[in-house]
Formats: C-alpha cells, structure tokens, sequence
C-alpha cells in the first residue's frame, strides 16, 4: 500500500503498524478505506456532516499506535458501567488484554473471535465485515478500516441468546500521545438476543485519540439492548461510527452516555431495512470545561412499516459544547413509518454552548414523523424553590440538573443497564455543580 | 428581643420603592397577620424575607433571632428556620415530593448538628405529619407540585412547613384559591404550628382566613408603609370598610 501523510490526511504513516499479512478480504477492506480517507482526509469546515465538529487538534500531538500502558493497569471499577455479573472483555489503549478480562464464554450459539488477528477469522467475519457501513463521507471510519486493530467479532446462531451482558472495557492510559482504531462486529442471528455494553475509559496521561466503528446486523426478530459509556479525559478525542442493519421485527435498544473527553463524537446510523424493525436510540451527555460533545444520528426508514424513536439530552456548562445532528430518511417505500427525535439541551452557563441540527427527509406520504429541539436554562423559580426549603444551592441545582436527565434514562429498556447508567449519571453530576452553583 | 425585628425597611425593585419604611416586630408565640390591597408590597416582603434575588434592600435592617437576617442566603435562612409558603408553589418535575422533603428535611438537620433521617426513619415522620394534617400521603411519590390543584399546592406547602417545624413562618396568601375543606386543613396546620417559642406570619388579602387563625395583631400595608395596627378586630374593621381610607391615608 502506498500511503503518504500530508496535513490534510494525516496518520498515513501508522499504516506500517499494520501487519502485513492480511487475508484477501482484509486487504480489501484497508484498501478502500485507505482510498477514502486519502480522498477526503481530516473533514474541514465546509464538510456539513462535520460543520460543527472540527478535528484540527488531532494534528497539534504526535498520536502513535502500539503505546503501552503503564505497568500494573487495573480496571477501576468505580467508574465503568457498574454491570455486575456481565461477561468483561479488556482493551487497554487499543490491545485485547487476556489477563484483565474474563475467559471462556462458552455459551451454546455463540461465536467470538479477536478482529485484530483476521487471518484466522471465521468465513462469516469475512463475508460481513464492512458491509453495513458506508465508507463515502466517512473520513475517520475509514481511517479505522485502514488502520483497525484489536476488537471483538461476536456470532450469535439463529435462537441463541447471550447469558450474561457481554461488557467491553476500553481504557485509554498512555504516557506519550496515543491513537488506536478498534473495530468490531456483531451479528445476532434470527430471534437471538443480547446485551452489549460499552465503557470507554481515559486515565490521566497524555493526550489520546480513539477511533473506532462497530457493524451490527440484526437478522429477524433479534433484540439487541446496547448502552455505550464515554468518558474519557479532558486530553482526548474519541471519534465512534457505530452502524447497524436491522431486518424485520428485529429491535434495538441503545443509549449513548457521555461524560468526559475534549471532542466526542458519537455517530450511529441504523437502517430499518424491513417492516416491523423497531429502534429506540436514547442518550444523555455531561459537558463541562473545554468538552466538546456532538451526537450524530442517520436513521434510514428503507423498508416499510419501521419505528424509530430518537431521545437526547445533554448538560452543558463552561464554555462546553453540545452538538446534535439528527436525520431521519423515510424512502418512498417506507409507508407507515414511525419516525421521532428530540434533543433537550440544558445550559448551565453563559458559556455553554448548543448546536442542533435535527432533520427530516420524507419520501413516503404515510408516515408518522416528528422532530424537535430546545436548549434552556435551569428554571431559577425551581431553584429559589428548593433554596426556600434549605437544600444547599449545589445541591439544589444537582436534584434539577438529574431531573432534567432523568427521563432520557427512562428510555433505557433494560433495568440493569438503566440502573447502571443512572448511577454514572449521578457520580459524574455531583461534580458539575459544584462547581457551577455561583 | 422578638424572634424577627423588622426597621425601617426599605426595598426597590428595578429601582422603583416598593416597601418604604416598614417596622415590625414578630414575637416569639404570636401569630402577626399582614393585610392589604394588591400592590401594597406584601409578596415583596416575604420574599425579601426569605431571600429570594432581584430585591435591593436600600435601608434598614432586619433581624432574625439576634442575627442579620440579610446577610445570609436564601438556603441558610430556611435551615436556621425561616418559611416561606408560597402564594405560587413552584412545579418541579422530575423531583418526587419525597425526595424533596427528605433533602430539605436533613439540610436543617445538618445545620443544627442532628443526625440525617435514612429513608425508613423519614417516612415515619411523613406518615405522622400526614396524619396530623388529615393529608393523604399519595403526593408524596408525585413530582413536587406538578399536575396538582391549586388546593393540594397549598396543603403541600403546610405539609411541608409542619415537617420541616420552622421557627418562624411567614405565609405568602396560602388562603387564596382555597375551597372552603382546604381553608379547613390549611388553617389547622398553622394553628398546629403555634406554640412558645414560634412566630408565624400571616400575609393575606382577605378577612376569611382570621376566622380559622385568630392573629395576636394585625397590620394594614398599603403602598409599602404600615398605615395601621391593631388586635384582631381590625380585621373585622376592614372586611366591613375595604382598604380604601388607608389607600388615601397613606398617599397622604
């Protein structure tokens, strides 16, 4: 491959990291996304999907794979999802990490295999692997799939059901800048089922920079639940496309948490592809300081008779940012859609900032959609309110600021993984007035 | 000393004088009621009393229990023992009741140097308030005030004042909207909360109230200035001639 770095497509160079003996599809894959991110490169601002969201700093570290962590890593359990009884899989800057997560998850129907070792992947990651998500107009994705690492390729047979939430733990800790590019797929067969989730993890260190894109295909009647938790350091940058194809009545239940990092983007982009698929897309976000939060989402009706419901909510204080970019696709052939969005914002400071872009684009002419957003402050009358009672004013501001994300959490399908992502939500919130009472 | 010592106040907002020069004294084991027409400064007093933003005390002072009552904020008012009910109550959604009153309760109980409730201890105390009170306790599991009537507003708001035992109360026109049951329940839950050593303050428009609470004094404010004090049957002398003397009174 022949690759050359230049300042508006930097990284190229990492490309020697990547081992050389790759199986035909593998090439295939790193090829294209290759030609694509050469292509288009870092986005810049007239790139509309990334009109808010720029990635300059990227450039200003010098961002390497293969950093290694400090010796003695351990999980700090205080602050991943509290998942208790889930199935963990360990990724420490990047690697797969036997030693720290748990081994032989040997349920009836299922396959696991490691991404980063694709010369013995299975026929059926080959077959998959790259087909939901559309490279054009994805630079970073792109970037992954020329550059992807280690990552988890899970099979689930038609019937089959995950015993145990399978937990994947990624923890960023380095002591020079440090990039890596995890990539990972799952296929849920017809009528399996499944809970995924995620922790994304930064300890202090140098700055560092996550790329990564999950491909989910959901078969017919599958369920997927799947919560993502972000939080990263003040230093990073955390760029994830997560794509999923749903056929019919298959469902997803996911929800995006974001409570740390400089630039955060979180993408999704889900195709009903058949009727009956249903997708409820929930998240919440926290962003103070100089954090810079932006949720993307493309929901694309291509089959008939699919729901799609669409909730965010985040808090903003600093000079933070928050950006949502909504669209909803309902193609002429998608009648009977049923197709929601909403982001609330809530402003904790004359700094805080809010960009929101929600979108709909509507072929069919029998269709159910809607789409809103507002940004407002906290309601001073509610404050005073609970001042009058005693409440100490951070603590007031605290119990108003968890009521505002409270219902987001409500979305959450699953009382496990509600549980766990309210009670992240709240040690991440006893922080955030503290410092903003005044 | 009285439990609150009100001197000449004098309070703007957005630099026009709404209260020019109110004294009063509330004692300890009194109830003190507050009359007057719309507009005459009462929701003004209570709120600078209870501390809430957008008030300029331009002169005067206000003492509460020996201590500068204006130099402490709105929270540390309430936890040293200052009311407000409110003549809106605020909706808070997302907030249960229980939640609300639970924090507010161990505020003050922090502040006085008492052990904080745990939950099972707490719901005791509510269950014997509600009781007291002749309160069914379903609000509590509901968001604080939202989607409730006027009448269960104000009863939250007694509910609230009988848990939280303040030493004194000022009542922003908790009477007003009432249906004559509630009148009931409100009226008994001030009478409930009279006794030695607390001073309640009652800021109403009306004479009905007074038939339930029977004050110790009575004042008439009218254009930010007490025009007039007296015992109870001044109540009755205004009900009978309307505040209009006093409106010329006190423009005069």
């Amino acid at each position: 491959m022949d690759a050359k770095t230049t300042d508006s497509a930097p990284f190229l160079d990492r490309l020697e990291a990547v081992d050389t003996d790759q199986p035909d599809w593998a090439a295939a894959l790193r090829r294209a996304g290759l030609a694509v991110y050469r292509e288009e490169g870092l986005p810049h601002a007239k790139v509309e999907a990334w009109k808010y969201t720029r990635l300059d700093g990227l450039t200003r570290s010098a961002f390497e794979p293969g950093i290694s962590a400090p010796d003695g890593i351990t999980v700090p359990d205080g602050r991943i999802a509290d998942m208790a009884g889930a199935h963990r899989l360990v990724f420490v800057n990047g690697c797969y990490r036997a030693e720290l997560s748990d081994d032989g998850l040997a349920d009836e129907g299922i396959e696991i295999v490691n991404l980063g070792k694709p010369g013995a992947a299975p026929g059926w990651v080959a077959e998959h692997m790259g087909r939901v998500l559309d490279l054009d107009g994805m630079p970073l994705a792109a970037l992954n799939a020329a550059l992807w690492g280690d990552g988890v390729a899970i099979k689930l047979a038609d019937g089959a059901q995950l015993q145990k939430p399978l937990h994947l733990i990624f923890l960023a800790a380095a002591s020079t800048p440090a990039m890596f590019q995890s990539r990972h797929l799952l296929i849920a067969g017809r009528d399996s089922r499944a809970a995924v989730i995620e922790s994304h993890l930064g300890l202090e260190g140098a700055p560092t920079f996550s790329n990564s894109v999950v491909e989910m295909i959901l078969e017919e009647d599958a369920v997927l639940d799947h919560a993502k938790l972000v939080d990263e350091t003040e230093h990073a940058y955390h760029i994830a496309a997560t794509a999923l194809s749903l056929a019919g009545q298959a469902r997803y239940n996911g929800f995006v948490l974001t409570l740390g990092g400089r630039v955060v983007r979180n993408e999704t982009r889900v195709r009903l592809a058949a009727a009956g698929a249903e997708c409820c897309l929930a998240g919440a976000y926290v962003a103070d300081g100089e954090a810079h939060v932006d949720n993307t989402v493309f929901i694309d009706h291509a089959g008939p008779g699919a729901a799609s419901r669409v909730v965010f909510k985040g808090v903003i204080g600093d000079t933070a940012r928050g950006v949502f970019q909504g669209k909803t696709l309902v193609r002429q052939y998608a009648q009977k859609t049923d197709g929601h969005q909403l982001h609330k914002a809530l402003l904790l400071s004359s700094g805080a900032e809010v960009n929101a872009k929600p979108e709909l684009e509507i072929y069919a002419d029998d269709v159910k959609c809607g789409h809103g957003a507002t940004a407002a402050q906290l309601d001073e009358d509610m404050v005073f309110y609970l001042l009058a009672r005693g409440i100490p004013e951070a603590q007031a501001r605290q119990l108003l600021t968890e009521a505002f994300l409270g219902d987001v959490v409500d979305e959450i399908a699953s009382p496990e993984i509600a549980a766990a992502m309210s009670a992240a939500l709240t040690r991440r919130l006893a922080g955030i007035n503290a410092d903003h009472g005044a | 000393m009285a439990l609150l010592e009100i001197q000449d106040l004098h309070v703007e907002v957005a630099g026009k004088e709404i209260l020019r020069g109110i004294s009063l004294d509330v004692e300890a084991g009194k109830v003190h009621a507050i009359m007057g027409p719309n507009g005459s400064g009462k929701s003004t007093l209570s709120h600078v009393l209870a501390g809430r933003s957008g008030y300029d005390v331009t002169g005067g002072s206000v003492r509460y229990d020996g201590s500068d009552l204006l130099q402490m904020n709105a929270d540390e008012r309430a936890r040293k023992g200052v009311f407000l009910a409110f003549q809106y109550p605020v909706e808070i959604p997302g907030v249960t009741t229980t939640t609300f009153l639970r924090q507010a309760l161990n505020a003050g109980r922090r502040e006085r140097g008492e052990p904080e409730l745990d939950a099972m201890e707490f719901v005791k105390v509510i269950r014997r308030k509600t009781k007291e009170l002749g309160i069914t306790d379903d609000l509590l599991k509901r968001p604080v005030n939202v989607g409730f009537s006027g009448g269960e507003k104000k009863r939250n708001e007694i509910l609230q004042m009988a848990i939280l035992e303040p030493r004194l109360a000022v009542l922003d026109e908790t009477d007003s909207g009432l249906d004559i049951d509630a009148l009931k329940v409100v009226s008994d839950g001030i009478n409930a909360q009279r006794s030695d050593d607390r001073g309640v303050l009652l800021i109403t428009h009306y004479q009905r109230l007074l038939d339930y609470v029977v004050p110790d004094r009575v004042h008439v404010l009218a254009q930010g200035c007490i025009v007039k004090s007296g015992g109870k049957e001044l109540a009755l002398e205004l009900e009978k001639s309307g505040y209009a003397e006093f409106l010329d009174a006190a423009a005069a």
